[in-house]
């Protein structure tokens, strides 16, 4: 596959010193010409008078991060947020690559759309941006659209997804699952049986009975996730789960992997680290679909997040304007930033917790989902020769999150006020420095 | 007391006592030829209704009136979503006429909750129902017709029918009796009791005829119109057969037990006319108390300490 350079200027070269790479002792890293020169001792001496150097001392260095799952709302709703606004937020948070939802309007069901979405991804140059498909078209779950087209064309999209609805319908399923085997895609599924979840407002359980909203059981995720493991098996395709949330599911994708199965998933930071019982607010800021769950289900899905059942995690970044959130419960949008706030609170769940170290990090947010995507340039080793994607991480001072700061054309971050573990400084797409202290490098 | 009225969860034990005392107190005043107080004169309570309840506006229309204050009925029927001015710019609307007290309807669960603590407006906020979640004045009212029959709340047995799932009125009883500590058991068909239920400070069962000898009170759920074809029973005539009151039911209660509809009943549903009509019956009661019950939440948020009738008296 080809890299997505955003421009064919030369790259400088810079020298990181003493960065953690993977969390391991501090070592240089020279970046010349978008790959990594060298590392370890010799890097120094390839340093000449044009060479910038960063002083990465008690950084942690990993592999820039990527993620499979965003909604950058372009086409359609550019007040909430853009192509070129979601790349800025995706760079301060880390990502040097992200996989923008086809959820927008229109919907990214052609090749046309899918092409717009990377050229604006181009152009705007912050981080790699590739368009996911939808299964069907107009995401209305009765026809396929032309995946094939969207494959072959400039996008060559390799994840499809209706995610926001289910491909509920068996037999399209199957079909989705088989058809995509000839150009080694993936089919990404929002599990949500529908009929179990009309009018489902929050997770089905104690605080939803107290607080009279409608419940969103446990069993119409699993019950998807389970019947598309073993259509998955039986057509020898790749299944991806997006945005696990249940106890259930996690025991589900662990029987399907041992069986053999080619299924991978991904959860998001706040079902990691966030639970129901914040709803009792009523704040629409902890609205989001699937749910908020149980804290058990938390600890569920952070111990198959550690062990590997789970293989990435993925943002879910669904950014919302102000008035689709400032009402009543009902009335307000399912969603929540998550691009900037994504190594905090994945550091906060995880690190903290000492269910993963940072290597652990860096193949749940770099390694694995590259390769789920099949982006041969993203996710790499910090080695020689190796593409310069790279994020340097401060995880010795806590900071706390501040919605006016961050770059997202939205605030609908559940964050606000919390203090979280660790941040990004910078981060570097092909050897060139996209974000630094929480602001883009144009 | 709080400054709002949102939930039935909100009211400690004297809290809830203060209310039904006052209410109490307040009922007399229908005794008189001129049944209104001068207390909340120069206040203003506004009805902000979202769902159409004609029972409960007017109920709290008269409240407000009989304790002088002015009333600005506020009609916005159909969700913000549909309907294009939203929650918000209602309010602010509201807080720019200057209310004291909003009393709302409304069809989203936690909207009052929203509006309490969104900043938007000033005044006291009265939940008159919610949703599925509550209607805390409706319990406050089952709650002051029962302590009339029954004396006292504590340790008696109340028995709630019908479709828990969605009922506001049986979320704010359970949390308002078990509060003034009354023994309560809810009874519905599974399919209409929510998850979660037993946690709740209450008993549950299946079981209608079980569940009637001992009873100090029934309180009969109105059926929802809606809840007929969603397969959550099999057909209207087994749910009545199942969970309605009929003459035969009725005379496994004992002696003294009292029954309760918080209205519109479906006459010949959850409820015969038998039953309806009895002596045991004390569902117009539960309105005419409705409105002392309203007057006493509403003049105790806007600020009453004293006796409420101490003034005239």
């Amino acid at each position: 596959m080809t890299a997505a350079g955003p421009t064919s200027a030369p790259v400088g070269r810079t020298l990181v010193k003493g960065a953690s790479i993977l969390g391991g002792p501090a070592r240089d890293l020279l970046i010349a010409d978008g790959i990594f020169a060298a590392v370890g001792a010799d890097a120094a001496a390839g340093a000449d008078a044009n060479t910038e150097t960063i002083d990465a001392s008690g950084l942690v260095a990993l592999p820039g991060l990527v993620d499979l799952h965003v909604h950058l709302r372009e086409p359609g709703r550019e007040d909430a947020e853009t192509v070129a606004s979601g790349s800025a937020a995706a760079a301060v948070g880390g990502f040097t690559a992200v996989h923008a939802m086809a959820n927008t309007d229109p919907v990214a069901d052609t090749a046309g759309v899918v092409e717009q979405v990377w050229h604006l991804g181009r152009s705007t140059g912050l981080c790699d941006v590739h368009p996911v498909g939808a299964v069907t078209v107009g995401l209305d779950g009765r026809e396929l659209a032309e995946l094939g087209a969207m494959a072959e064309s400039a996008a060559r999209v390799r994840m499809f997804s209706d995610d926001g609805k289910c491909v509920s319908d068996a037999v399209l399923m199957r079909r989705a699952l088989e058809y995509v085997k000839a150009f080694d895609g993936v089919v990404a599924q929002h599990a949500q049986e529908p009929r179990l979840t009309e009018g489902a407002q929050m997770n089905e359980g104690s605080v939803s009975g107290v607080l009279g909203l409608g419940g969103w059981p446990a069993v119409a995720e699993e019950s998807v996730i389970a019947r598309d493991v073993l259509l998955a098996g039986h057509v020898g395709s790749r299944l991806h789960v997006c945005h696990v949330s249940t106890a259930g599911s996690v025991e589900i994708l662990r029987w399907a992997k041992g069986k053999g199965i080619d299924v991978t998933a991904e959860v998001t930071p706040h079902h990691l680290l966030l639970t129901d019982d914040l709803v009792s607010s009523y704040d629409p800021r902890y609205k989001v679909n699937p749910p908020l769950r149980t804290q058990s289900y938390v600890d569920a899905l952070r111990q198959g997040l550690a062990d590997g059942t789970i293989d990435a995690v993925a943002t879910d970044h669904a950014p919302h304007s102000l008035e689709d959130k400032d009402c009543e419960w009902a009335a307000a949008a399912m969603g929540m930033v998550g691009l900037e706030t994504a190594v905090g609170v994945v550091a906060s769940a995880m690190v903290e917790t000492g269910l993963l170290d940072w290597a652990g990090v860096a193949d749940r947010m770099a390694v694995r989902p590259a390769r789920i995507g099949r982006l041969a340039g993203q996710g790499r080793p910090i080695a020689p020769g190796e593409p310069a994607n790279l994020v340097l991480i401060d995880d010795k001072s806590r900071y706390t999150v501040d919605p006016a700061a961050m770059l997202s054309r939205s605030r609908n971050t559940p964050y606000a006020g919390i203090e979280l573990p660790a941040r990004p400084v910078a981060t570097f797409l092909r050897g060139r420095l996209t974000a630094r202290e929480g602001s883009v490098l144009a | 007391m709080t400054p709002h009225l949102l939930s039935a969860a909100d009211l400690s034990l004297d809290d809830a006592t203060l209310i039904l005392d006052t209410a109490d107190e307040l009922a007399r005043l229908s005794d008189r030829p001129v049944k209104k107080l001068p207390t909340l004169r120069g206040r203003t309570v506004v009805n902000l209704f979202f769902e159409d309840s004609t029972r409960t506006r007017i109920s709290f229309e008269a409240a407000a009136k009989r304790l002088s204050a002015d009333v600005i009925n506020f009609s916005a029927k159909g969700s913000s979503v549909s309907k294009g001015e939203s929650l918000k710019d209602t309010a602010l609307t509201l807080e720019a006429m200057g209310a004291d007290a909003v009393v709302i309807r409304h069809g989203a669960s936690g909207a009052p909750h929203t509006l309490a603590h969104s900043g938007w407006i000033g005044g006291s906020i009265v939940n008159a129902g919610d949703g599925t979640h509550e209607h805390a004045t409706q319990a406050l009212l089952d709650a002051f017709t029962m302590r009339k029959h029954l004396t006292t709340l504590a340790g008696r047995k109340v028995v709630v029918v019908g479709d828990v799932l969605h009922s506001r009125v049986a979320r704010s009883n359970v949390l308002l009796l078990s509060t003034l500590g009354a023994d309560v058991t809810l009874v519905a068909p599974p399919t209409l009791l929510p998850v979660g239920v037993g946690s709740w400070p209450c008993n549950f069962s299946y079981d209608l005829d079980a569940s009637l000898p001992g009873a100090d009170a029934v309180m009969m759920l109105r059926v929802q119109q809606e809840r007929m074809n969603a397969a959550f029973f099999p057909s209207v005539r087994e749910y009545s057969r199942r969970y309605g009151l009929d003459g035969d039911r009725m005379a496994r209660l004992p002696d003294h037990a009292i029954v309760m509809h918080p209205g519109p009943m479906n006459r010949g549903l959850e409820i015969t006319a038998e039953v309806a009509d009895s002596d045991r019956a004390v569902i117009v009661e539960q309105v005419t108390n409705g409105v002392s019950v309203r007057m006493a939440v509403l003049y105790l948020l806007l600020g009453g300490s004293d006796s409420a009738l101490g003034a005239v008296e």
